[in-house]
């Protein structure tokens, strides 16, 4: 494999995901074979990333930290050629989801998988998930560390944990190294907050019990400064405390947030830190040299010295509307002067949120290639990115990004929609998440509305699992089914960031379709006919309340 | 018909385990059945006398039994023989055997040889647990230690 | 499936245990991927024998239940949109309009 700027699997690593590449394929066959029973086949198959969808099987392969080679999405490329119908699917964990897996093909495709230094193992099931982090890691100018050093190290940790296999329920870290919280920490089972203490030291911010679905809960701080070396210590005995503890008579009551809620923030702080203190020193302590091994890794790729300022980008920023709006969307500001993080739309207008061709992945990878050292990002917002781009590449790169459908200028915009796949694909949904998006993001598809519009993030579940993470977004919305009908419930006021993090209220009954979407643009034009100097949409909310939202939305039927 | 498959343990014991409740009103017994919402600590120290302890899985996906398991052996210091009972599956023992179990009870049909696989199944483990394997973070600092050792020696020598 | 149960006639469906694929049970006693091959209980009384005959028939299908259909023009349709999803595919086209050209 080429030059990789993260971490590269060792003997050990690649050891480890040959034997469970055999392992799932002895199983799959003594479920084809009928030695196994669907139930006992069933969590095999889950913590292998496989579900059963309604029209196939599908495959949710992990993208640890979101980073992947370009060679990796290539060979993900293949997969989806070899094994699906052509496309795949960027979730919110920023995983893939091959839709249209057969279960014959499922162990070839892990092998397929293992060859580029990829696996699907933990993706599902009641164990603990594969570990997100910020998507502009190592590229951000505001960040104390990287995160994917330490979201490596619970990685690794947490492979095939033989206490913590077989929790009350699913279990999910987020990782994140800037005080601008990319990483939606407080919305985690463990959000984990990298900061400095006075002494300058690097440790954590250790928040516990947040998360959506159902009962949606804000975490709570348990530790303000955890100790690098102590990590390993402390999530081992939060995970503890939760196996012993979680409920397991309700599922809908199982998550740690629950347990939190029920025992409260101060008597689960004791419970974890008596078993923090017996585990802290033991061999779970981070020695510096197995940290800074780990960290290395994570050297940013040799950048050249370049100017701060491309003259080439401003003449056709001047120049070129598109251009420029695509700069002021898709375009961030990098660590490094003469470098941009380039955002990789894949919204584009009224296609599926977060699907990409196989030729377009492919298309991704060359690009990555050519102008960012030959690596790609998964955010959580369903968007590649590419972390690593100098400002005189962007002109070429916009052109080719245009040419793949992926340079819509629209993230943090009305059109960057994130939706779950929905009813369309998804067993546990109860209405249709897609086509919804679709039609929004054509209703607002004309891209100087977006930009005078400003930041927007809309957000779609096709049921109450949150999927979509419509909580948190600042316009959020719920499909629901009442009686055979499909009904959206609209909420207002959702963030995902760490320091105002909030779940959005509901506004009202749920409504159609076509009602929602012509609320959302009611509430759209409120916005712009009210809003103050600098408010985004949200901002505005928090200033009026729901009241006028009602009104526009409800009033006339009151 | 139930049988009792050794893990590392060479013979598994004739014991029959006491309910927990009964074990607390005979501390003498010397082998007991918790119940997988007991605290391993309620033993006191009649955990010095036991050879046999019995720990359940209700459902296989319950997974308490593996902490009661681990504080055990681990912090307990216990070194009895620690039986898996009720729905243990094969492709659940490469954990147990982590997490410290050394036997294991099984209706039918038998998987002895399941037991033995299971104990070479994976052959790196990412973190410390009860059966002493070497985790790979601490394998990868030995090896670059030992490399760091063996280079100073050729530079001295 | 409860809120599968409303219908007047029933059908049983599952998913191949090989890849996945929606089948229907039919009259023969045995699966198809062709909805029309699906047989059809037309009272819960009959309904309540069909389950436990297709799940006795189940060996390579994954989990078979019961889903309302109601007769229109005499031919079956799912009541639940779910069902009608899994009977008719995806409801939106997978590329976007005009994207073709990205595929």
């Amino acid at each position: 494999m080429p030059d990789s700027y993260f971490y590269r699997y060792d003997a050990h690593d690649r050891a480890l995901v040959a034997e469970r590449v055999a392992q799932f394929r002895d199983q799959v066959a003594r479920r084809l074979s009928g030695d196994l029973t669907e139930e006992q086949f069933k969590p095999l198959r889950l913590t292998n990333g496989l579900y059963l969808q309604l029209h196939a099987y599908m495959l949710r392969v992990a993208i640890p930290y979101g980073t992947l080679t370009s060679g990796q999405l290539r060979a993900l490329a293949g997969i989806a050629r070899r094994f699906d119908r052509g496309y795949g699917h960027f979730t919110t964990r920023q995983n893939l989801q091959f839709n249209w897996i057969r279960l014959e093909d499922a162990p070839d495709i892990l092998e397929a998988l293992a060859a580029v230094d990829m696996h699907a193992m933990q993706t599902s099931g009641n164990c603990i998930r594969n570990v997100t982090a910020d998507h502009f890691a190592g590229a951000a100018g505001d960040e104390v560390e990287d995160p994917r050093i330490w979201a490596e190290i619970v990685r690794q940790w947490s492979t095939l944990h033989p206490e913590f296999s077989f929790l009350p329920r699913k279990f999910k870290i987020a990782v994140t190294g800037s005080p601008r919280d990319r990483a939606a920490v407080r919305v985690h089972d463990i959000g984990l907050r990298l900061h400095r203490d006075p002494a300058g030291a690097v440790g954590f911010e250790v928040i516990v019990g947040g998360g959506l679905g159902r009962t949606p809960m804000i975490g709570k701080t348990l530790r303000d400064f955890l100790p690098r070396e102590d990590l390993l210590a402390y999530l081992e005995a939060t995970l503890r405390v939760y196996n012993r503890y979680g409920r397991r008579d309700n599922l809908y009551k199982a998550r740690i947030k629950i347990l939190v809620h029920e025992i409260g923030a101060e008597r689960m702080r004791g419970e974890v830190d008596a078993e923090f203190h017996a585990l802290r020193g033991t061999a779970l302590r981070l020695p510096d040299e197995v940290i800074d091994a780990i960290a290395r890794q994570f050297a940013a790729p040799a950048l050249a010295a370049r100017p701060a300022r491309s003259e080439d980008v401003e003449r056709l920023r001047a120049r070129d509307r598109a251009f420029a709006r695509w700069l002021a969307a898709n375009v961030t500001p990098h660590r490094v002067p003469g470098y941009a993080i380039v955002t990789a739309a894949l919204k584009q207008l009224g296609a599926p949120p977060g699907d990409a061709s196989a030729t377009q992945m492919d298309a991704v990878a060359d690009l990555a290639d050519r102008h960012s050292s030959g690596e790609v990002r998964v955010s959580h917002e369903q968007n590649l990115i590419l972390p690593w781009v100098p400002l005189d590449d962007l002109q070429a790169l916009w052109r080719a990004l245009d040419a793949l459908g992926f340079a819509d200028p629209v993230a943090g915009r009305i059109g960057d929609i994130v939706a779950c796949p929905g009813l369309d694909y998804c067993a546990l949904a109860n209405a249709r998440s897609i086509p919804l998006a679709q039609r929004l993001s054509l209703r607002f598809g004309d891209a100087a509305r977006q930009q005078e519009i400003g930041e927007l993030k809309v957000r779609i579940s096709g049921c109450i699992n949150a999927c979509g993470h419509h909580h948190v977004g600042h316009i959020g919305i719920l499909g629901v089914d009442r009686n055979g009908t499909e009904l959206y419930q609209i909420s207002l006021g959702g963030d995902p960031e760490a320091g105002s993090t909030a779940i959005g209220e509901i506004l009202g009954p749920a409504l159609t379709e076509e009602r929602t979407i012509e609320a959302i643009e009611a509430m759209v034009d409120l916005y712009l006919a009210t809003r103050v100097a600098g408010e985004r949409f949200v901002d505005t909310y928090r200033r009026l309340g729901a009241d006028p939202y009602k009104e526009k939305v409800y009033g006339h039927r009151a | 018909m139930v049988t009792v498959h050794s893990g590392s343990r060479a013979v598994p014991s004739a014991l029959s385990p006491l309910p927990l409740d009964a074990w607390l009103l005979d501390l003498t017994a010397a082998a007991v059945s918790l119940p997988n919402t007991a605290s391993p600590d309620l033993l006191g120290d009649g955990l010095a006398r036991l050879e046999l302890i019995a720990l359940h899985f209700p459902k296989f996906n319950d997974g308490r039994a593996y902490s009661q398991a681990r504080l055990l052996r681990g912090r307990m210091g216990y070194r009895g023989e620690l039986r898996a009972t009720g729905d243990v599956l094969r492709d659940q023992l490469p954990f147990m055997l982590r997490c410290g179990f050394d036997s294991f009870e099984k209706a039918d049909p038998p998987f002895g040889e399941a037991v033995r696989a299971a104990a070479t199944l994976f052959s790196v483990v990412y973190q410390p647990a009860e059966d002493n394997r070497v985790p790979a973070a601490e394998l990868r600092r030995l090896a670059t230690a030992g490399a760091m050792a063996a280079a100073a020696a050729v530079s001295l020598g | 499936m409860a809120k599968n149960l409303r219908g007047t006639h029933q059908i049983v469906t599952a998913n191949r245990l090989s890849d996945g694929v929606v089948v229907f049970f039919t009259r023969s006693g045995d699966w198809s991927p062709d909805f029309n091959d699906a047989v059809v209980a037309d009272d819960p009384a009959a309904a309540e024998t069909l389950l436990p005959r297709a799940r006795g028939a189940a060996t390579a299908t994954v989990e078979p239940y019961l889903v309302a259909v109601e007769l229109v023009d005499g031919a079956p349709v799912p009541v639940s949109m779910r069902e009608r999803i899994r009977v008719g595919g995806l409801t939106f086209p997978v590329l976007a309009a005009g994207a073709s050209r990205y595929a």
